[in-house]
């Protein structure tokens, strides 16, 4: 290959690499920008702001009960990625370490639930939640955002559980060791970096999930973030306050996309191990 | 964090590589002390899955049951108690889901929608995936900003090219004017003819990342050595791409679109933010939420929502079929 042709996919790479980027982060930086932009500013789509204000994220915490629904999501959120955990090392120990009957019809069954459709439990859950007495309450989301969350991260946590060294086991059940201090006091803390990036996946599928939350609860001060910012509406119903939205868009965004970007490996590592695992 | 945060790729290959340089040959193990310390493993696994069983029956076994029972009923939201068996009437009967031109609507455009964003990600999702296989000092930044895309909630990157595609304001029709490509604003979601690609070109923006990743991790697994024989011959790079990589990859492939097709499927949140309910969009889940809680149909909805269930059961059985030699791994 001559040095010139080096040079010319070199360059190529560069270009193709560069419209990446662009193409990837541009519509959140102009989201940045417009959340920074007054009233006024708003409507002129040049990139920097000329007058750059906060009055929109003012605006979104006072005039929305924003504050509130950034702890809901927090507390669901939260909430449902603990719970999935706790239950799915239990589990993975039983179908990553243990030979039993049925262990491989289980985890097809663990598999294929987590292709299930949402829509498809919707009345069935919407009864349940309504006979519970969970209706506009955040324990229904609790509960109902498990659905998402754990055949995914008992999926994962098998894999990862799998890996283990047996030699380990024996040794701690020579020592007369529970199940329950072998998952949790020895392999936990040597399987904490697949957990985190499992946990964190996780705790990003509950804080996008969006159909439960916007079915399951009424009002405004028990709805998460993106029901909120799916319901901004101005004072006048006509025009949307986009100043607002943006800024409400920023404040949820930024946590998830800091978090995946200094997780970065273990997201990717997670990711793959939950779709296809090889 | 550098430290531990490889260590998860790492501790894969090193836990197996000290599992090997310990575990001694099968003869040499003491005896298994006989079947009863079996029995009491297997005992004991069956009861670490109980809770993880019993929450699945309650969030998924019971409501999809429930589910399916309504959809024979002519049950409504405000009353589920009073609801009455009507067979297959919300199927078949006069005005049945079969018979309804708007749900035919909404599986038209799931389909259509499921089926162009899935094959736009496949084609660029592979030459991204080609990207990040390069090697090359600026690859760590590279992942970092594909993975933007994906960690935004759907609501707020439907809002966000809402805002970015309006009509009057958005900064699309004033680059594409500017650019002298658009003579006049386009309605990109208001436009019946515009609305349905709009949002497959926003899917197409948030989910090629996850295609990508999933390729890139096929890419990964093609050993090195065909590379270098190829290279040794003197075989030109595209040649090495459609007879080596391409055919080695193909599954991996494969099992990615199927899982993205599953997805796609579903499609709600994106849907339902950026085109609310125009008929041009409408898809299967919007259908169904549309029927259950706007309209208060349950009966009906139900009946949408169990083949809505059926359809992705179907193609989730041949997921499983693709993933089948995966999973032998897995449980070997």
């Amino acid at each position: 290959m001559s040095k010139k042709r080096m040079s010319l996919s070199r360059l190529g790479y560069l270009a193709a690499s560069a419209l990446l980027v662009g193409f990837s982060v541009f519509p959140f930086l102009y989201a940045v920008s417009s959340s920074l932009k007054g009233r006024t500013g708003l409507f002129s789509p040049e990139f920097l702001p000329a007058h750059p204000t906060l009055e929109n994220y003012v605006g979104v915490f006072s005039e929305q009960p924003f504050a509130h629904n950034l702890l809901n999501s927090v507390v669901v959120a939260g909430g449902v990625v603990l719970l999935s955990l706790g239950l799915s090392l239990m589990a993975a120990w039983a179908l990553g370490r243990v030979d039993f009957r049925g262990r491989g019809a289980l985890l097809l069954t663990v598999l294929s639930a987590s292709m299930f459709p949402q829509v498809a439990v919707l009345s069935g859950m919407f009864e349940l939640v309504r006979w519970a007495g969970l209706y506009d309450h955040l324990g229904a989301l609790l509960i109902a955002d498990l659905l998402l969350t754990l055949p995914f991260t008992v999926w994962v946590l098998v894999t990862f559980m799998k890996q283990l060294p047996r030699e380990l086991e024996e040794a701690a059940t020579m020592d007369g060791v529970g199940v329950f201090t072998l998952v949790f006091r020895i392999f936990l803390p040597l399987l904490w970096p697949a957990v985190a990036a499992t946990g964190l996946l996780a705790f990003i599928a509950a804080w996008n999930e969006f159909l439960f939350a916007l079915t399951f609860t009424l009002s405004t001060e028990q709805r998460t973030v993106p029901v909120a910012i799916s319901m901004i509406s101005g004072p006048s119903g006509y025009e949307l306050p986009w100043g607002s939205i943006m800024a409400a868009s920023v404040v949820v965004t930024l946590p998830l996309v800091g978090l995946v970007l200094y997780f970065q490996r273990l997201i990717v590592s997670g990711l793959t191990a939950g779709a296809v695992k090889g | 964090m550098q430290g531990t945060s490889t260590s998860v790729a790492g501790s894969a290959s090193s836990g197996a590589a000290k599992a090997a340089a310990l575990s001694l040959p099968e003869a040499a193990r003491p005896a298994r002390a006989g079947s009863a310390l079996a029995a009491q493993r297997s005992r004991r696994a069956w009861l670490m899955l109980a809770p993880v069983g019993v929450v699945l029956l309650l969030v998924a076994g019971w409501p999809l049951a429930r589910t399916i029972w309504f959809s024979f009923t002519d049950a409504q939201l405000g009353g589920l108690a009073d609801a009455q068996f009507v067979g297959l009437e919300n199927y078949l009967g006069e005005y049945g889901l079969l018979r309804d031109e708007q749900w035919w609507g909404s599986v038209a455009n799931t389909l259509r929608f499921a089926l162009l964003s899935v094959s736009i990600e496949t084609v660029l999702g592979l030459g991204v995936a080609l990207l990040l296989n390069h090697p090359s000092r600026g690859r760590t930044l590279l992942r970092a900003a594909v993975l933007v895309p994906w960690a935004i909630p759907t609501v707020v990157s439907a809002k966000m090219w809402s805002w970015m595609l309006h009509d009057q304001f958005g900064v699309v029709n004033h680059y594409l004017m500017a650019l002298g490509l658009l003579s006049a604003p386009v309605a990109w979601t208001a436009n019946p003819d515009l609305a349905l690609f709009t949002v497959v070109l926003v899917d197409v923006w948030k989910t090629t990342p996850f295609m990508a990743l999933l390729i890139l991790a096929a890419l990964q697994m093609v050993p090195a050595d065909c590379y270098e024989a190829a290279r040794v011959d003197g075989v030109p790079a595209f040649t090495v791409f459609r007879k080596v990589t391409l055919p080695l990859i193909l599954p991996g492939v494969a099992v990615a679109m199927i899982f993205r097709l599953l997805d796609a499927l579903r499609v709600f949140d994106l849907i339902y933010v950026m085109t609310s309910n125009s008929r041009t969009t409408k898809s299967m889940s919007v259908f169904v939420r549309e029927q259950l809680i706007d309209f208060q149909q349950v009966g009906y909805g139900s009946a949408a929502a169990t083949l809505v269930f059926f359809t992705i059961a179907l193609l989730t059985l041949l997921y499983m079929g693709l993933l089948r030699p995966a999973l032998q791994k897995v449980e070997a």
